[in-house]
């Protein structure tokens, strides 16, 4: 399992010397920081509850955008070969760059730890939901990386790999919304497909089993895919 | 050393590789020839556990191909043609990097870095990022990568392509270095470099192999012609003809285009194996002409190739 850790620890580095990471961080921020702090002096609220209602969205374009360089880049340029010659497998080369990929997502959340501190200043905010909505975002952060490098790992496109994990990951944070017309008994089931619902109900708070098990399995199914792809390439 | 036995490797329904027996010995320099699109690349693809053969068998020392992957993986340094590496790394980073996946020990990464520095004249540009390399550079990084563990068996995949003649004796000059203690497959089309620095060749055509041996043994299998070019004064071809009549051995005798009327310059096909240049030259000065140049050439490599890869 060793080969894991060092392919992640080349590909967080690549991540921290590019500077289209601090690109893509810096985009993050404004938008995050624009919608959540607009309306927040008018509603005088102190909750994040705005700032994690808008993430999903938010990640559901950023992550596609951290993760479409993955494998892509190493189709295009050749290196997948001097990579897949070196003594590791398939599922360390996943592993790693999954694992390099959400820890650059936690990396780009981290300043918005500032929010909640700015927020405690202002009011009295109830820190329960805060951590909540991080573990949650974590794990919605490390479910989309996973489906970003299955994008990743089907074109050597980089554009094509965005726009591919882009479609999945918006159409998962929106399905529930999209198909309000369906009958009240199928809505249930689109609504457990959605990543959004389970975000959303860690983000108050609440650590259910379902909603953890969800992300775990697209992030698994996410991984898998990428595999295969990468399996079917050899 | 490696057994490979009837491998074969279809792209969809195009078939790259077909059928190929190979047992490379240890120590052995082998020079794998053929024009593009021959199935040089994919054939060193499958030796190295990159592509599945879609038949057939690779044994490198006692493991199979798909059984034990990593293991073999993990004794064959293999350098893809045209060396692509990480653009964006230095070249100690990356170097560093290879050394932990070829766990290489904590105490030991430096002094090897250092070592294949040195070997593969690497000084200058350890703190420059690959991508600004030029190509010669890159393609020693890319050798510098394949060492990094020493491998017993060294595969590399048309290690002088887009070099100046320059960065080719360079690279040659590494690879023979190296050679003398390691296993090597290398492909190229380049056939002086094979005839060069290769122990034995092995030409595949339409993912055959339809020659293999040494140098020398492929020129003997591939029949004895030598052609013999005279360029005689005062002389005319069928009086050359008739006179070299008698000589046993001569199967064809061509006149060729001559710069000068008043020189004749033909081309002698023979087809045996007694020197006849002997018989000639009696009889040429037996006759009065002016003999201005004589030589003799047997079959080269390039022909033997030519022939072999033309065909279809």
């Amino acid at each position: 399992m060793t080969p894991v850790i060092h392919i992640f620890k080349r590909e967080f580095s690549a991540y921290m010397v590019s500077p289209v990471a601090y690109i893509v961080i810096s985009v993050f921020l404004i938008i995050t920081g624009w919608f959540f702090f607009t309306p927040f002096f008018l509603q005088n609220q102190a909750s994040l509850r705005n700032f994690f209602a808008l993430l999903p969205l938010v990640f559901a374009f950023v992550v596609p955008a951290i993760t479409m360089r993955l494998l892509s880049e190493e189709f295009s340029v050749g290196s997948y070969e001097t990579l897949l010659t070196l003594p590791v497998t398939f599922i360390d080369v996943v592993l790693g760059k999954f694992l390099a990929a959400t820890g650059f997502t936690a990396v780009m959340l981290a300043p918005t730890l500032l929010y909640p501190i700015t927020v405690s200043v202002l009011g009295n905010l109830d820190w329960g939901p805060v951590l909540g909505g991080y573990i949650g975002a974590l794990l919605l952060g490390a479910a989309f990386s996973a489906i970003g490098l299955l994008a990743s790992s089907l074109t050597r496109n980089q554009i094509v790999a965005f726009i591919v994990g882009t479609a999945i990951c918006f159409s998962l944070c929106l399905i529930d919304k999209m198909l309000f017309f369906l009958p009240q008994s199928l809505l249930g089931v689109f609504e457990y497909i959605g990543a959004d619902f389970h975000f959303q109900n860690i983000a108050k708070g609440i650590l259910d089993t379902r909603d953890i098990l969800y992300f775990i399995s697209v992030g698994f199914i996410g991984l898998y895919g990428a595999n295969l792809a990468m399996q079917e390439k050899c | 050393m490696i057994h490979v036995e009837n491998l074969t490797r279809y792209y969809d329904d195009f078939c790259a590789v077909d059928g190929i027996h190979l047992d490379i010995q240890k120590g052995e320099i082998l020079g794998l020839l053929g024009p593009n699109g021959a199935g040089k690349t994919t054939t060193l693809r499958m030796l190295t556990g990159y592509l599945q053969p879609s038949a057939g068998q690779i044994r490198v020392k006692d493991f199979t191909i798909g059984a034990d992957t990593i293991a073999i993986k993990k004794c064959i340094g293999y350098l893809p043609e045209s060396a692509p590496l990480y653009h964006d790394m230095m070249v100690y980073d990356y170097l560093n990097y290879v050394a932990d996946i070829r766990e290489l020990k904590a105490d030991r990464k430096l002094t090897r870095i250092n070592e294949l520095a040195q070997l593969c004249g690497l000084n200058t540009v350890m703190h420059k990022t690959i991508g600004e390399l030029s190509k010669g550079f890159k393609q020693r990084v890319g050798l510098a990568h394949t060492l990094m563990n020493d491998p017993e068996i060294l595969i590399l995949d048309e290690p002088t392509s887009g070099l100046d003649p320059n960065q080719i004796v360079e690279i040659r000059e590494i690879i023979r270095k190296i050679g003398r203690e390691k296993t090597i497959i290398l492909s190229t089309h380049i056939l002086s470099e094979a005839e060069a620095t290769c122990d034995r060749i092995a030409i595949i055509h339409q993912g055959k192999i339809v020659a293999d041996g040494s140098t020398q043994a492929i020129k003997q299998s591939a029949g004895r012609e030598r052609t013999i070019y005279i360029t005689l004064e005062s002389a005319n071809i069928e009086t050359v003809r008739a006179h070299l009549k008698p000589v046993a051995g001569i199967s064809r005798i061509d006149k060729l285009d001559s710069s000068d009327p008043d020189h004749l310059a033909i081309k002698i096909f023979v087809q045996s194996d007694v020197d006849i240049r002997k018989d000639i030259y009696r009889i040429i000065r037996q006759a009065d002409w002016i003999l201005l140049e004589f030589r003799q050439e047997t079959q080269t490599l390039e022909h033997i190739f030519r022939e072999l890869t033309l065909e279809n």
